[in-house]
C-alpha cells in the first residue's frame, strides 16, 4: 500500500498518519489511500482513532507525524479553510443564526462564487427541502437537519466529503431511509465520501470499502463481504457481526485444506481462509451458516455433535439457539424459519454441522473475545 | 376544607413566588405612586394628585444635571468596559496561557472585595497622585469595577458556544477573521448585550464607589442620598419611576425582537 | 530530517503566533485593574501605617503598624456587627431567594423571561430611592407602619425604622436580585426528570429537594451568598438610612473617618482589614462548599 506513483489525481493518501495527545496515542502510524469517487468507511468502537483521524483530514487536529496528501497535493497543515475538503459534522454543527439558505450558501459566499443562488437551489431541491430555505435551522426535525448538513458540504464540490458519525442521532427507521439516501447522492454527484461509525450495519450498507479500525492501527480493510466472510483477525470477526469462534489444533496441512481437531472432532478448513501462524487456530463459523440437527439424524460437511439447547429465541424470521458444547462452549446458531418444521426445544440433544467452504481460521493466539465487549457501544 | 389544604399545598410555591415579588416591589409601587403627589416641601404625607411632577421632572434644582451625568457616565463607562471585558472573557475562554490563574485571581478580587474598599482606595490613590476627583475619576471607577461583571457574563457564553461551529466554518472556507465575524461574534452577541445591560445598571446605580470619587460632580444616586437630608422632591420619584418603566420596556423589547428572529 | 526540521518550524510558528494573541486581549482591560484595582489596594496597605504630618490631610508614611490594632480596638465592635448584620441578611435572602428562584425556573411557563427581567427591574429605580421609600413606608407616618398598627403587629406608640430589624431588612432588600440571579442560573440548569426519578424512587417532596435539588443547586447557591455577603458587610447606605447610632456598620466608620474626619490611615487600616477578613470568610466558605455538603 502507498506507492505515490500509483496513486492516481485525486486519491486521499495518509502516510504513517500520528496522532498522539501526551502519552496516549490515538492514530498509530496509519497508511491508507482511499481512491477518488469511492464511498469509504472508518468503522471502530469509540475512542479507536477513527473520529481523529477524519479531524486531521479536515485540518482540526494538527498530526504528531506523517503526512496527508490529495492527489499530489500536501495538506498536511494547511488551514481547514484552504483544504478542498468539506465535513458533516455529528449533530450537524448547522449555524443556528442563519437561515437555511445562507447555511448553505456559507462556503460559497467565502470563495466568492457568483451564482450562489443557482446553486444553493440546485442543491436543496437534489435534498428534496427547496422550500426550507427561508427556516432556522431550529424549526427543522432531525433528518432535515442532516440532508441540510450534507447539501451545506456538497454544494462546494469538494474532492473530498467527511461524515463524522452523520446518523447518529437519528431514530433507526430514518438512519435507514438516510443511508439509502446517502448512497445515492454520492453515486449521483461523484464525490469521495469518506465516513465515520461505529455502526458497522451503516457501514456495510453504504460503502464499498471499510477499514476496521481499533486502538489507532487498522485491524483489516476490504469490501464489506470481504470483512464478513472472511475477517482475518478476532477483533473483526466479532465486531463485524457475530462469531462462532472455537478452539483447535491443525492436525495435518493439506494442500487445499487443513485438518483441525475441535475437541477431538476432525473438520476441515479451507487453507486459503486461514490465517493461523502455527498449529495453534481459531476455528470460525457464523452463526446463520450452522445448521441444526435432532441428535442421530444424518448430516454432512463438518460435524459437531453431542450439543444440548440451552436457549431459544424465536425472531419471526428466524430462530436463535444457544447450545452448550460437550466441552462447555455456549455456540450461537440463527436458523431461518423457512421450512415448516417447528423449532426445537430448550433441552434438546443436538448435532451442528455446516459446509468446511464457510469456516475461517484465525491465530489461535488472538483474544477470541476481542471487539465482541465493545460491540454495544454507544455514540461518543 | 382537604381540597382548600390541597389546592394551598399544591401551589405553595406560586404563593411564595407572588409573595416574593410584592416584597421586590412594594418600593419601586411606592416611588411610583408619590412622583404624583402634590407635595410641598418634603415629599413625606400624602397632600393630594398631581401631573405638575412629571410634566416638570427637572423642576427640583441639578436633578437633571445630576441625572444626565449619570447617563453620561453610565454611557462611557459600560462602552468601555463591554470592550475591555469581552476582550478577556475571550482570551480566557478561548485560549491555553501562562499565567490563567493570575488573571483569573484578578478578575475576582475586584468582585470580592467590597465596593467601599475598592472607592476608599482608588480615591486614596487620587490624592496621593495629587489628582483632584471628578467625572474622570467616576468614570474610571465604574469601567474598573464592571469588567469584572462583564468578563464573567462574557465567558458563559462563550464557554457555552458549540465549538464545532467554528470549525465547521472554517471547514466552510471561512478563515479565522470570517469566522470570528460571522459566527463567533454573533453567537455571542446576546451574551455581550446583556454583560452592556449589566455594567449600565452597576453603573447607573452605583452610589458608595462613586461618592468618594466625584469631588463636586452630582449624579443621580448621590443626588438623592443628599437630598434625602433635607426632603426628597418629588421629581426624584418621576425618574427613578421613569428609569424603571424604560428599562423594563427596552428589555421586554429586546424579548420581543430576539423571538420573532426566532420564528421568522 | 530536512522534513523533520521544517514540520518542527512548522509548528513552533503557529504556536507562537497563537500565545502571543491572548496577551493582547488581556492587555488593555488588565493595564486597567492593575492601574485602578490593584496600584490602590497597594496605596490603601502603604497609607494604613502612616501618621498625621504638619498639615490637614498630610501624613508620612512611619510604618506604624499599630495602626491597625488602634483601629481593631475602636471599632471591633461594629466589625463584629457587620459580619453578623450581612450573615443574617445572607441567610434570610437566601430564604426567599430560594423558592423564588425555584418557581421561575420551573413553574413559569412562558412568563419565565419576564419574571427575570422583573427581578432586575427594580435597579432602574436606584437603590438609595428604594431604601428611601422603605424608610417612610415604615416611618412614624408611612402607610406601611399604619398597616402593621391596624393589624395589631407594632404598638401605635413604637418605632420599625431605626432599628436593628430594619436595617437587616434593607440589607437582606436590596440584595436580593444578586441572589436570585444565580440560584435562578444553576436550578435552570437542572433536568427535571432528575426529580421525577426522585420521585419515582419513592423520595418524598422534601428528600426529594435535600438529596437532588438543593445539591444540584449548590453552585448557585454559593455564587448568590458570596454576590450577597461581601456588598452587604461592606455597606453602609442601609445603616445610614434605615438604622440609628447603636446599628452602625463598619462601613459608617470607614465612611467618616474618611469623609468627615479625614483620618486616612485609620480609615485605610480598616478598610485592608475588611478585604482581608472577607476574603478569609469567602475561601473558607468554597473550601467548605467545594469539598463537603453544606447540609
Amino acid at each position: 500500500m502507498g506507492d505515490a506513483s500509483t496513486s492516481a489525481k485525486g486519491d486521499l493518501k495518509l502516510s504513517n498518519l500520528t496522532k498522539s495527545f501526551g502519552d496516549f496515542v490515538a492514530v498509530d502510524n496509519l497508511d491508507l489511500v482511499i481512491p477518488e469517487g469511492s464511498f469509504f468507511a472508518l468503522l471502530g468502537p469509540s475512542g479507536c482513532g477513527k473520529t481523529t483521524t477524519l479531524r486531521m483530514i479536515a485540518g482540526l487536529e494538527e498530526p504528531t507525524a506523517g503526512s496527508i496528501h490529495v492527489g499530489s497535493t500536501d495538506i498536511t497543515y494547511e488551514r481547514p479553510y484552504k483544504r478542498p475538503v468539506n465535513t458533516v459534522f455529528q449533530n450537524y454543527a448547522l449555524f443556528p443564526h442563519l437561515s437555511i439558505f445562507e447555511n448553505v450558501a456559507f462556503g460559497l459566499r467565502r470563495r466568492g462564487i457568483k451564482d450562489v443562488k443557482e446553486q444553493v437551489d440546485k442543491v436543496l431541491d437534489l435534498v428534496e427541502l427547496p422550500h426550507l430555505a427561508e427556516r432556522k435551522p431550529n424549526q427543522l426535525s432531525g433528518g432535515q437537519q442532516q440532508r441540510i448538513a450534507v447539501a451545506r458540504a456538497i454544494v462546494n464540490r469538494p474532492a473530498l466529503l467527511l461524515l463524522d458519525e452523520p446518523l447518529g442521532a437519528l431514530d433507526l427507521k430514518l438512519r435507514r431511509q438516510m443511508q439509502i439516501e446517502l448512497k445515492w447522492i454520492q453515486t449521483e454527484i461523484g464525490l469521495t465520501f469518506v465516513h465515520v461509525t461505529h455502526d458497522q450495519e451503516e457501514a456495510m450498507t453504504m460503502a464499498d470499502t471499510i477499514a476496521v479500525m481499533n486502538e489507532g492501527r487498522i485491524e483489516q480493510m476490504g469490501s464489506p463481504a470481504d470483512l464478513y466472510d472472511n475477517p482475518k483477525t478476532t477483533f473483526v470477526a466479532n465486531f463485524l457481526g457475530q462469531s462462532n469462534l472455537i478452539k483447535g489444533s491443525i492436525e495435518s496441512n493439506g494442500a487445499e485444506s487443513l485438518v483441525v481437531n475441535l475437541f477431538g472432532q476432525k473438520i476441515g478448513v479451507p487453507r486459503a481462509r486461514s490465517s493461523a501462524k502455527d498449529s495453534s487456530i481459531l476455528v470460525g463459523i457464523r452463526p446463520e451458516k450452522l445448521r441444526i440437527l435432532p441428535e442421530g439424524e444424518s448430516t454432512h460437511g463438518n460435524i459437531l455433535p453431542g450439543g444440548v439447547i440451552s436457549d431459544v429465541s424465536y425472531i419471526g424470521v428466524s430462530t436463535q439457539y444457544q447450545v452448550e458444547m460437550p466441552w462447555g462452549q455456549e455456540l450461537m446458531v440463527f436458523e431461518q424459519n423457512d421450512d415448516g418444521i417447528a423449532p426445537l426445544d430448550k433441552g434438546d440433544r443436538v448435532t451442528l454441522s455446516w459446509e468446511p467452504i464457510f469456516t475461517f481460521g484465525l491465530d489461535g493466539r488472538e483474544d477470541a473475545t476481542a471487539g465482541s465487549e465493545v460491540h454495544v457501544d454507544e455514540e461518543e | 376544607m382537604r381540597k382548600a389544604t390541597r389546592w394551598f399545598s399544591r401551589n405553595l410555591i406560586r404563593i411564595y413566588a407572588v409573595l416574593g415579588f410584592t416584597y421586590l416591589f412594594i418600593p419601586v409601587l411606592y416611588t411610583f405612586a408619590f412622583s404624583f403627589n402634590n407635595s410641598v416641601k418634603s415629599n413625606l404625607v400624602w397632600r393630594g394628585f398631581t401631573w405638575n411632577n412629571w410634566r416638570n421632572p427637572c423642576g427640583a434644582p441639578d436633578i437633571c444635571n445630576a441625572l444626565g451625568n449619570s447617563l453620561k457616565i453610565g454611557v462611557i463607562a459600560t462602552f468601555i468596559a463591554t470592550i475591555l471585558g469581552t476582550l478577556i472573557a475571550f482570551a480566557l475562554g478561548r485560549y491555553a496561557f501562562k499565567g490563567k490563574g493570575i488573571v483569573n485571581m484578578l478578575i475576582f478580587l475586584p468582585m470580592a472585595t467590597p465596593e467601599l474598599v475598592l472607592g476608599a482606595s482608588l480615591l486614596t490613590m487620587f490624592l496621593n497622585f495629587g489628582f483632584n476627583p471628578g467625572f474622570l475619576t467616576i468614570v474610571i471607577a465604574h469601567v474598573m469595577f464592571c469588567i469584572s461583571f462583564v468578563v464573567v457574563t462574557v465567558k458563559a457564553r462563550i464557554a457555552s458556544l458549540d465549538p464545532r461551529l467554528e470549525q465547521a466554518a472554517m471547514d466552510l472556507y471561512a478563515d479565522e477573521r470570517e469566522t470570528f465575524r460571522r459566527i463567533t461574534l454573533p453567537l455571542v452577541a446576546p451574551g455581550i448585550a446583556g454583560a452592556a445591560l449589566l455594567a449600565f445598571s452597576l453603573s447607573f446605580d452605583d452610589f458608595i464607589i462613586t461618592n468618594f470619587n466625584s469631588g463636586n460632580v452630582n449624579t443621580f444616586p448621590k443626588f438623592v442620598y443628599i437630598s434625602a437630608e433635607r426632603g426628597l422632591p418629588p421629581q426624584a420619584n418621576v425618574i427613578g419611576s421613569s428609569m424603571f418603566f424604560i428599562a423594563l420596556i427596552v428589555v421586554l423589547l429586546g424579548q420581543v425582537v430576539q423571538r420573532r428572529r426566532k420564528v421568522s | 530530517m530536512a522534513f523533520l526540521q521544517a514540520v518542527a518550524k512548522k509548528g513552533e510558528a503557529s504556536t507562537k503566533r497563537r500565545s502571543l494573541l491572548p496577551y493582547l486581549l488581556l492587555l488593555p482591560g488588565m493595564v486597567w485593574l492593575i492601574f485602578f484595582f490593584l496600584l490602590p489596594i497597594l496605596t490603601l496597605v502603604s497609607t494604613s501605617t502612616k501618621t498625621p504630618g504638619l498639615g490637614i490631610g498630610e501624613f508620612d508614611q512611619t510604618y506604624r503598624f499599630a495602626n491597625f490594632w488602634d483601629a481593631l480596638v475602636n471599632s471591633h465592635t461594629q466589625f463584629v456587627r457587620s459580619f453578623v448584620y450581612a450573615g443574617i441578611a445572607t441567610f434570610a435572602a437566601l430564604l426567599i431567594a430560594y423558592p423564588l428562584a425555584y418557581a421561575i425556573a420551573f413553574k413559569s411557563g412562558r412568563w419565565k423571561n419576564v419574571l427575570l427581567v422583573l427581578v432586575v427591574a427594580p435597579f432602574f429605580t436606584s437603590f438609595i430611592l428604594r431604601t428611601i421609600a422603605w424608610k417612610q413606608i415604615l416611618g412614624g407616618q408611612g402607610i406601611g407602619f399604619k398597616a402593621l398598627v391596624w393589624l395589631h403587629i407594632v404598638s401605635p406608640d413604637s418605632h420599625v425604622t431605626a432599628s436593628t430589624f430594619a436595617v437587616i431588612a434593607g440589607l437582606t432588600y436590596n440584595f436580593l436580585p444578586f441572589m436570585t440571579l444565580p440560584l435562578y442560573s444553576s436550578l435552570e440548569r437542572i433536568d427535571p426528570r432528575t426529580m421525577e426519578a426522585s420521585g419515582d424512587l419513592y423520595a418524598n417532596a422534601l428528600t426529594t429537594f435535600r438529596k437532588v435539588t438543593l445539591p444540584l443547586s449548590m453552585p448557585g447557591v454559593v455564587a448568590g451568598t458570596l454576590l450577597t455577603f461581601i456588598p452587604a458587610a461592606g455597606d453602609y447606605v442601609n445603616a445610614e438610612i434605615l438604622g440609628n447610632p447603636n446599628t452602625k456598620m463598619i462601613g459608617n466608620v470607614i465612611n467618616s473617618r474618611y469623609l468627615q474626619i479625614v483620618d486616612y490611615p485609620t480609615a485605610a487600616a480598616l478598610s485592608f482589614t475588611l478585604m482581608v477578613a472577607i476574603l478569609i470568610v469567602v475561601t473558607l466558605y468554597i473550601r467548605k462548599a467545594g469539598t463537603e455538603d453544606l447540609v
